[in-house]
């Protein structure tokens, strides 16, 4: 088990043939992802090679999942036409969409958000801005380095994807259920509490490591959530101590507005509904460590 | 990006909303002439991005031309809460005045929709009446996909329980204002305050905007918006070489790969310059995924100009780009410097971890270069670099 995504998961790639896609496609594929198709209008009907797998481009979500019984889609289509492929994700009503692009206007995210809750939330979208999910040695959706961590039984969200990335190496020797990026977008698909909620579902996740930065108040939220319903031990990271107000920290959601948003405020949050929280990713994996006995 | 209020006068004016007219200028002199314009009376407003500029002295009814000038003498020039005032709006009088309202369109990042705010408590910081009378400002959910038409505007406005003679006059405004934030990509537009006059009109007499910048690609008019002048001039390098930079106050130079991971640096490097003289970071840059050779040499270039930097902390976790890439690419980067003759005077302190972290720090120590200091995990690294920041300051 694990969450969101798994070895049965059979995958499309939208902006496929793009280069950013071309490239992951390759390193996912490589991961052992299960990827049936791309898609793209213009090439439909052509094949593309990656060292010896031909994957199918087809010339809609649609077409594509009603050929290969596809159920999640991994987007990275450039920001102008992201609201489009989203909405066309949506409409076709794939389980999963995972948009990995960078840059979308938050009306154009707002715009998809609304539009799948009107249809019913069918699809559950991860980020934008955001390096997607891995469940380690079964599938990879996005781009996070596959090689770095081995399976295992830790449970991780995060808004920040390299923060991600250096939490999975620190304790690569454990290893991970899942590992989520969420994103640092001020509108997101899935939040903190959905992660939180599914890893408390899952029977292969002992533990959850939780990643949060400024901005917005997703982590106090989840906070609460984590005190009503969280049985497993959580183990909670924030970044964004030193950020001055009213600068954005590289995301997009990443700002400090007057005494909202703050770091300071969002670890007080998550130590009072009992989360043990790192002042550094290293003494945050140690105190994961400690929990988990190793 | 938040705007200057004549901005945002010119924006709504653009989209319909009733607003006055106003021109900006940036001399006494121009004073003048604005003022005869207008017929001879105005207001002389400065335009800094800041509230309270009323209470600082800085918005003057002028009664002719020479006063306008007067005033804007006096206006320009003059430092309001830090920040200095380099351009006045020369608006026209307002109407008496009957009643004062408040209106907004912006995110609700918490539920992922926009929200309508208003209230029939206008003219005062809105934070205090959502701090002392609540229930005199009306919060209404705008789903993005439904937007706002008269309907839904005069749902907002009997929430906000405007007088019913206004009502329909507001309602109309609040439609060209939702107008606005869409089709100019805003994150928040505010109308504060939003008047009724004695002769019956409902006018924005003041305003702000702040616009999405992930939106710039589909609003080519939004450039010219920039305070291009207020930038600090190593962000406007920065950027200009499509740099995510930051400039802060301290003396520890910060290069990382990934938003996250460097907001984290910083906060290690401030909690290490805390056993180190105090040293903090000196800016936020975030130089991305692939970390090539000639963008590292480009945020070394911006990092060792700016004089308040002592020394610099490399900070890369090697994912998808492995770490002897990266590290190749920091040879590589002292080099190009060198080469484009800016000698590298300040220690460095390189981490790189990940995929081929061993590959990676082995070409780094090959280089053996004078002043790169090599430090194997991130807490560590931070700890030498406050260190020798300290030591040089």
């Amino acid at each position: 088990m694990a969450i969101f995504l798994t070895k049965d998961s059979k995958v499309i790639v939208q902006g496929m043939t793009g280069s950013t896609g071309m490239k992951h496609t390759k390193l996912m594929l490589a991961d052992g992802t299960n990827i049936v198709g791309g898609v793209n209008p213009r090439k439909a009907g052509t094949t593309v090679d990656f060292d010896g797998t031909e994957v199918p481009v087809f010339g809609s979500v649609a077409e594509a999942m009603e050929k290969t019984g596809a159920n999640v889609s991994v987007l990275f289509v450039p920001p102008a036409f992201s609201k489009a492929a989203v909405i066309e994700a949506i409409d076709a009503e794939i389980p999963l969409a995972v948009v990995i692009t960078e840059g979308i206007a938050v009306h154009d995210s707002a715009a998809f958000w609304a539009y799948a809750g009107a249809k019913g939330n069918k699809t559950r979208i991860i980020g934008p801005n955001c390096p997607g999910l891995i469940t380690p040695g079964q599938s990879n959706a996005g781009i996070i380095p596959g090689d770095i961590t081995k399976p295992g039984r830790i449970g991780l969200v995060s808004k920040s994807g390299t923060l991600t990335y250096q939490m999975m190496y620190e304790l690569r020797d454990i290893g991970f259920s899942s590992a989520v990026g969420i994103g640092g977008d001020p509108v997101i698909g899935t939040t903190h509490i959905d992660a939180l909620a599914a890893f408390e579902a899952d029977p292969d996740t002992d533990l959850i490591v939780m990643i949060g930065e400024i901005g917005g108040d997703a982590e106090e939220r989840a906070a609460d959530y984590i005190a009503k319903n969280v049985t497993k031990p959580v183990v909670g990271y924030v970044a964004g101590f030193t950020a001055p107000e009213g600068k954005t920290m590289g995301h997009a959601g990443a700002i400090v507005s007057g005494s909202s948003g703050t770091a300071a405020a969002k670890k007080e949050a998550l130590e009072a509904a009992g989360v043990k929280v790192g002042k550094t990713p290293t003494e945050t994996a140690k105190l994961a460590r400690e929990i988990l006995g190793g | 990006m938040d705007l200057f209020e004549y901005q945002a006068r010119d924006l709504f004016a653009k989209h319909g909303v009733p607003v006055l007219a106003g021109e900006v200028i940036d001399t006494p002199e121009a004073a003048r002439e604005a003022t005869e314009r207008l017929g001879g009376k105005s207001v002389v407003k400065a335009q800094v991005k800041v509230g309270g500029r009323g209470k600082a002295g800085g918005v003057k009814l002028a009664a002719d031309p020479d006063e306008a000038v007067a005033r804007a003498t006096d206006i320009l020039g003059m430092d309001i809460k830090g920040h200095t005032v380099h351009k006045v709006m020369i608006a026209e009088l307002s109407p008496e005045i009957e009643a004062e309202y408040y209106v907004s369109y912006l995110l609700d990042r918490t539920n992922r929709t926009f929200l309508a705010m208003a209230s029939v408590q206008g003219g005062m910081d809105i934070e205090e009446v959502a701090e002392k009378t609540p229930e005199a400002l009306a919060k209404v959910p705008v789903n993005a996909v439904d937007g706002v038409d008269i309907e839904k505007a005069r749902e907002i406005v009997a929430q906000a329980k405007f007088p019913a003679e206004v009502a329909e006059g507001v309602a109309e405004a609040m439609v060209t204002l939702w107008d606005t934030f869409v089709a100019e990509d805003a994150l928040l537009v505010e109308v504060n305050p939003l008047v009724k006059t004695k002769d019956g009109r409902i006018l924005a007499l003041d305003g702000k905007v702040s616009l999405d910048e992930n939106a710039d690609f589909r609003q080519p008019g939004h450039e010219a918006l920039e305070d291009k002048a207020a930038a600090n001039p190593l962000e406007a390098a920065a950027k200009a070489k499509n740099l995510n930079y930051v400039k802060l106050e301290g003396e520890v130079g910060i290069i990382g790969n990934g938003a996250g991971l460097v907001m984290s640096t910083l906060d290690v490097v401030a909690y290490a310059g805390e056993n180190h003289g105090n040293v903090k970071p000196a800016n936020f840059l975030d130089i991305g995924g692939g970390a090539s050779a000639e963008v590292m040499a480009n945020g070394l270039e911006i990092i060792l100009g700016d004089p308040d930097v002592k020394s610099v902390f490399v900070n890369v976790f090697g994912g998808i780009t492995a770490c002897d890439e990266v590290a190749n690419g920091i040879v590589q980067a002292l080099e190009l410097l060198k080469t484009k003759g800016e000698a590298v005077t300040k220690p460095l302190v390189v981490r790189l971890d990940g995929n081929n972290a061993e590959l990676g720090r082995k070409i780094l120590s090959g280089a053996n270069h004078p002043l790169v200091q090599r430090v194997d995990t991130m807490d560590g690294a931070a700890d030498k670099a406050a260190e020798l920041a300290a030591a040089a300051k």
